[in-house]
């Protein structure tokens, strides 16, 4: 807008007649109103408000009227200005609101659209498993063992009192190392890291241990749906005071309610393993038909109960190996498998499916089990 | 271990109403693994009748078959009491013959159906059945004539072939030797139920005298007792009794002959391994004694076998003529004109018997029984059982006179805490309860006023030695379904270790890169080296052999992920994925060459060195990391172009992992197979290498069927997680305005871009924020053999406002910097 024009002749400046103006204020509104969007208003603004619109033209013409009428002609003019400047801002507001919304309408896209552009990547269920596995016994307060999978003979078989000529020592089939007289063994389970375990912390009475050992283990079987020259085991070990089978069965029976829910509890079998006495094998009540009605169920094929693994009272010629008072303490060791574990858990048909790599079935269980 | 039920119940007065599941359960409970039921006529169906044929014509076909039309008597089988018409194409029977008939209705083996047909002009209404027809052997296909006395017409043949026997399979544990006999699973399912064991090793035996036959035992360690019996005017054309044939098959053995089928029995029966001897072909006295050098003998399975110097044999004045305890000898070995039998029981070293068997690679009844522990109060008692047995079948005579060397070893005398049952179990035993259970089972126990009772294990345990084995047998009678379920509630362990923790980050890491664990076998050959395209000198090849491989082709433990790795990528690709992206952590294993593990004792603890010299003598067993990353790394798709993995997006996964933990990683170029020698980078940590990241050489793609480009990783995961930040200290960074100066400098093609970088970083000085590349540029604009690289320096101070003219002269010390060691020109 243009300041007030000084530079007049009063004498040929004629008054601007109220009609005038009221209508010039009656026009300015009714383009106003019409103006459906931005562009439109702005165009109206320069034509209504602008420095040759009638209303500025007029207001111009004030100045050149004598005294007594300029204060009547200002405020009827200023008015009238006020009146169309409000309904500008209006309208301007009104049709910004309308401009964004059909810019959002415009910018509309196909949210159907496929995402899938990087890469998706996901954990093996065996790592996965393992650390489940292990979460449940951190939370009780046990420790996670590790040890080498290449192993001395000692460790692996005499000190967990399978002597050279035990018969259970043809149970395992076991790859050794070549030559044979480096006393060298890939591990055939998970049971040296105990024996580590014990040599290297012993156990006092406010340092008990209660380890669990998972890893990867080895025997000389052929490769199928069922077998695997590698494959994995949890293992467990506590050795304290007054340690007992109640407790032994207590660990198993949260470990496996933690692990396929809540309710699922063990039984034990008398059993034979070496490092152990008395033993047991652990079956667990099958998760799936609970022993109710299993005739039907493929999990457990009818028996209503799912071997799972083996356990027992550690024997004492093993604390005695490893350095440990047996007249003291005692402890309770088990075993399971966490391939065979997994297979059940996840119905899986074929073992060697977890050692193919093909993504497929890896990315199914993601990074978490 | 395969037990018939009825032979089980003839030692032990079961009720009548226990079924076979009942006493399954029951010793499944005490110890004695099920294998499985298995039922003698599972797969036939009556009716199945004795017939005695009346007649037999035969009539000769147009095809030159003679078929026989027969007339059969099956008493009221068949509804009317007359005669059967039955055609039959076998010859081995005669009228008056007893024979098995499957009538119409019947089902045999292989859901094969009988029913009336006409067939060579007559209806035949059944069968007459073969020995193999009937899936009860496979011998003969002739058919199955009974002995005269078997039955009569139209008698159930079910139970007269014993059909109708129900077969225990048991899976025996090895401390369970003695349930390697019926006397020991009857023993069992008595303790089971509570009922009076009848034991057939309780029999009256002739006096000792020696005169059965000369028995020198020079090893008495080896052999503590042997028994010796002789009968003659042994009849060896007799047939094996029935009873005693169908329970030796039963039992998972074969029919041999009389003699041989009465010793397997008798140790079926007893558990004791007997070993019979042509008498007539043994020359002189029998001896025990540990073979000789160079000596040899043949075993039974036909086989010359070089005997070593530890093996226990049974000699003659020939020498060598049987490995003891585990397969007697063909000299002596009795045949179908065997009339004098010369028996042995003997009790024998169960190592050794496990050793000559391991030698020997021969598994044998006898050997399975003696290498596990045989009871050794049973040489006498079998040899006499044996010759009852003979005399009773074969019309054999007892001579007089009973040779027995040796005395049965003392078992041990064990004291036990009466409450140990109690405190290991965790179940409420009383003493009184273990003193109960522990006679149960056999043993002789004395009870002390302390509390303590003494405890001689029966001469059938020889695995129970130790107060932890009694307790299990008290446990096991009381039942382990009694062991309450307690939490241990004393564990306070530190949970998981940082490594385990950091080992879980870098999973996670990985995984969120969109990179897919595997696990692989760890086991390589040349060839998997050879596919990686490594010299014939590459230290990956000294490997971590193997003595017994699975597969000769890879004999060795793994000294890198990369074969089992990109195997996988490959099968990947080759089942259609466009691109595929992977890790595997996992132990690589190098020689570490400290000589031999050792084996210490087990009566004690090894010392701390001995320890130390142990764990030395391992292989070295890090943990590494690989990556591949193969085809499509970034998908095509509406949003416009994917991208293919390249040499960068393994350094990329490096660098990330890097960051996470904490660590900064240096990488310079290298050329490493199985890499692209210029596109190769090593990644160090303060210098100290620890391993490759790159593209792959397109050799090595072609070979394990990858895309061309494709790109691998594989470090040393122990060092990176060893030089990982422990606790990372909070950053300090100033909110001051940023200050931005974009510099482009000219440099030699050669010259790494990271060491203008570190250039411009050391002259930028104190007030640069960041550095960064952000174009390289060759071109047109650019003098040949150079490049141009372009940084966006970012300077910001702590405390103020920066000046233009600070900046300024931050950036041109910068570029003097660059230019000084590197010869930059700013553009
Ligand atoms: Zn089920």
């Amino acid at each position: 807008m243009s300041g007030p024009n000084t530079d007049y002749d009063p004498v040929e400046v004629a008054a601007v007649s109220p009609a005038e103006v009221e209508a010039a204020r009656d026009a300015a509104l009714a383009a106003i109103a019409a103006a459906t969007d931005l562009e439109r208003l702005k165009v109206v603004r320069s034509e209504h408000t602008g420095d040759r619109s009638p209303l500025a033209l007029a207001n111009r013409e004030i100045g050149a009227l004598p005294p007594q009428a300029r204060k009547e002609a200002g405020q009827r003019i200023g008015q009238a200005r006020g009146a169309v400047n409000q309904a500008f801002g209006a309208r301007q507001a009104e049709l910004e609101v309308e401009h964004e919304a059909r810019i959002l309408v415009e910018e509309a896209v196909d949210v159907t659209l496929p995402t899938d552009r990087d890469p998706v990547g996901s954990r093996h269920p065996l790592t996965t498993g393992a650390e489940l596995i292990a979460d449940i016994f951190v939370a009780m307060g046990w420790e996670v063992a590790e040890g080498p999978v290449i192993e001395a003979e000692w460790l692996n078989f005499d000190a967990l009192n399978l002597g050279p000529d035990h018969p259970a020592r043809t149970m395992q089939d076991t790859f050794w190392t070549d030559p044979g007289e480096d006393h060298l063994v890939l591990r055939t389970h998970t049971s040296p890291v105990q024996a580590r375990t014990m040599l290297s912390r012993g156990v006092t009475d406010d340092a008990p241990i209660y380890v669990v050992c998972p890893g990867r283990v080895f025997r000389t079987d052929e490769y199928d749906a069922t077998h695997s020259p590698m494959f994995h085991q949890v293992e467990g070990l506590a050795i304290d005071k007054d340690i007992s089978m109640a407790h032994l069965k207590g660990t198993l029976d949260h470990f496996a309610s933690q692990m396929f829910g809540e309710g699922i509890t063990t039984r034990f079998r008398p059993s034979y393993f070496p490092f152990t006495e008395p033993s047991a094998e652990v079956d667990l009540v099958c998760f799936v038909c609970r022993g109710v009605n299993p005739e039907a169920c493929r999990t457990c094929r009818g028996e209503g109960w799912i071997e799972w693994g083996g356990c027992g009272i550690v024997n004492p010629r093993v604390l005695q190996a490893c350095g440990i008072d047996s007249s003291r303490y005692s402890g309770f060791a088990f075993g399971m498998g966490i391939d065979r574990t997994l297979m059940f858990r996840h119905g899986l048909e074929d073992l060697r499916t977890l050692f193919e790599g093909d993504v497929r079935f890896t990315t199914a269980f993601g990074s978490e089990l | 271990m395969k037990a018939p039920v009825s032979w089980i119940r003839e030692l032990v007065e079961l009720p009548a109403d226990v079924t076979t599941e009942a006493l399954t359960d029951r010793l499944t409970a005490l110890g004695l693994k099920l294998e499985g039921i298995q039922s003698a006529g599972a797969d036939l169906q009556g009716p199945l009748v004795v017939g005695k044929v009346l007649t037999k014509d035969p009539e000769p076909q147009k095809n030159g078959k003679v078929i026989n039309w027969c007339t059969v008597d099956v008493g009221d089988a068949n509804g009317t009491g007359e005669p059967q018409g039955i055609v039959c194409g076998a010859h081995n029977f005669e009228p008056g013959d007893l024979v098995v008939v499957v009538l119409p209705g019947g089902v045999l083996p292989g859901g094969f159906e009988i029913s009336a047909r006409k067939t060579y002009g007559h209806v035949s209404s059944g069968m007459i059945c073969s020995v193999s027809e009937l899936g009860i052997g496979e011998d003969h296909d002739g058919i199955l004539v009974l002995p005269a006395d078997a039955g009569r017409p139209g008698d159930d043949v079910f139970s007269l072939l014993g059909l109708d026997e129900e077969i225990i399979e048991f899976e025996i544990n090895p401390d369970r030797a003695y349930a390697l006999s019926l006397r020991g699973v009857a023993r069992e399912a008595a303790l089971g139920f509570g009922v009076p064991f009848l034991d057939p090793a309780e029999r009256e035996v002739p006096a000792v005298d020696g005169a059965a036959w000369q028995v020198d035992v020079e090893d008495t360690v080896g052999c503590p007792v042997f028994a010796a019996r002789l009968v003659s005017g042994f009849d060896p054309a007799r047939p094996t009794p029935e009873v005693i044939k169908q329970r030796v098959e039963q039992a998972g053995m074969r029919s041999i002959s009389l003699a041989v089928d009465i010793t397997n029995y008798v140790m079926l029966e007893l558990g004791q391994p007997i070993h019979g001897y042509d008498a007539d072909k043994v020359v002189g006295a029998l001896g025990v004694r540990r073979a000789r050098d160079g000596e040899r003998v043949t075993t039974l399975d036909d086989t010359d076998r070089e005997l070593s110097t530890e093996d226990l044999v049974i000699t003659d004045d020939s020498g060598p003529i049987g490995l003891a305890g585990v397969m007697g000898g063909a000299t002596t070995e009795m045949s179908e004109a065997t009339t004098r039998i010369l028996i042995e029981a003997a009790h024998w070293d169960a190592t050794s018997m496990f050793r000559t068997g391991k030698r020997h690679r021969l598994s044998s009844e006898a050997g399975k029984r003696n290498e596990r522990g045989v009871d050794p109060l049973l040489p006498g008692v079998a040899a006499d059982r044996v010759v009852e047995l003979l005399v009773e079948h074969g019309g054999a005579t007892a001579e007089p006179g009973f040779t027995l060397v040796g005395t049965a070893p003392q078992r041990p005398t064990i004291t036990i805490e009466t409450g140990l049952p109690a405190r290991l179990s965790g179940i409420d035993i009383s003493a009184m309860t273990t003193v109960e259970h522990l006679r149960a089972i056999g043993a002789t126990v004395t009870e002390h006023e302390s509390g303590a009772v003494e405890v001689v294990p029966p001469s059938w345990r020889p695995d129970v030695n130790e107060p932890y084995d009694l307790v299990e047998e008290v446990v096991r009678i009381v039942g382990y379904d009694q062991v309450p379920s307690i939490l241990p509630r004393r564990a306070t362990g530190r949970g998981l270790t940082r490594t385990q923790r950091l080992r879980r980050r870098i999973g996670r890491t990985l995984a969120g890169s969109g990179l897919v664990e595997v696990v692989s076998f760890p086991f390589v050959g040349e060839a998997s080296f050879d596919k990686l395209g490594l010299a014939a000198d590459d230290p990956l090849r000294t490997t971590v052999g193997l003595a017994n491989p699975l597969s000769s082709e890879e004999p060795s433990y793994t000294t890198t992920l990369l074969p089992g790795l990109l195997e996988a990528a490959g099968r990947n690709i080759g089942r259609g994925a466009t691109g595929v992206a992977l890790f595997e952590t996992g132990t690589v294993a190098f020689p570490s060459d400290s000589g031999p593990a050792p084996i210490y004792g087990v009566h004690t603890r090894p010392s701390e060195a001995e320890l130390e010299k142990l764990f030395e003598s391992l292989p070295i067993q890090p943990q590494h990391l690989a990556v591949v990353l193969a085809g499509e790394r970034t998908r095509p798709g509406w949003w416009g172009a994917g991208a293919d993995a390249a040499w960068s997006d393994a350094l990329a996964v490096v660098r990330r992992l890097a960051g996470e933990l904490g660590v900064t990683v240096q990488v310079t170029g290298a050329a490493r197979m199985p890499w692209h020698p210029g596109r190769c980078a090593v990644i160090s940590i303060d210098g100290v290498e620890i391993g490759h990241a790159g593209e792959l050489h397109p050799g090595v793609c072609t070979s394990f069927g990858l895309p061309k480009r494709s790109a691998a990783v594989e470090i040393d995961l122990d060092a990176l997680i060893a030089a990982s930040v422990d606790v990372t200290p909070g950053p300090v960074f100033s909110t001051m305005p940023l200050a931005k100066e974009d510099v482009a400098l000219v440099v030699d093609a050669a010259v790494p871009a990271a060491l203008v970088e570190a250039a411009l970083r050391e002259g930028a000085g104190e007030l640069l924020e960041s550095v960064r590349l952000f174009d390289v540029y060759v071109g047109e604009q650019i003098e040949e053999g150079r490049k141009s690289l372009a940084f966006a320096l970012r300077f910001r101070a702590p405390d103020r406002t920066l000046t233009d003219a600070e900046t300024g002269a931050a950036r041109d010390a910068a570029v003097a910097a660059a230019a000084e060691r590197t010869g930059a020109v700013q553009r």
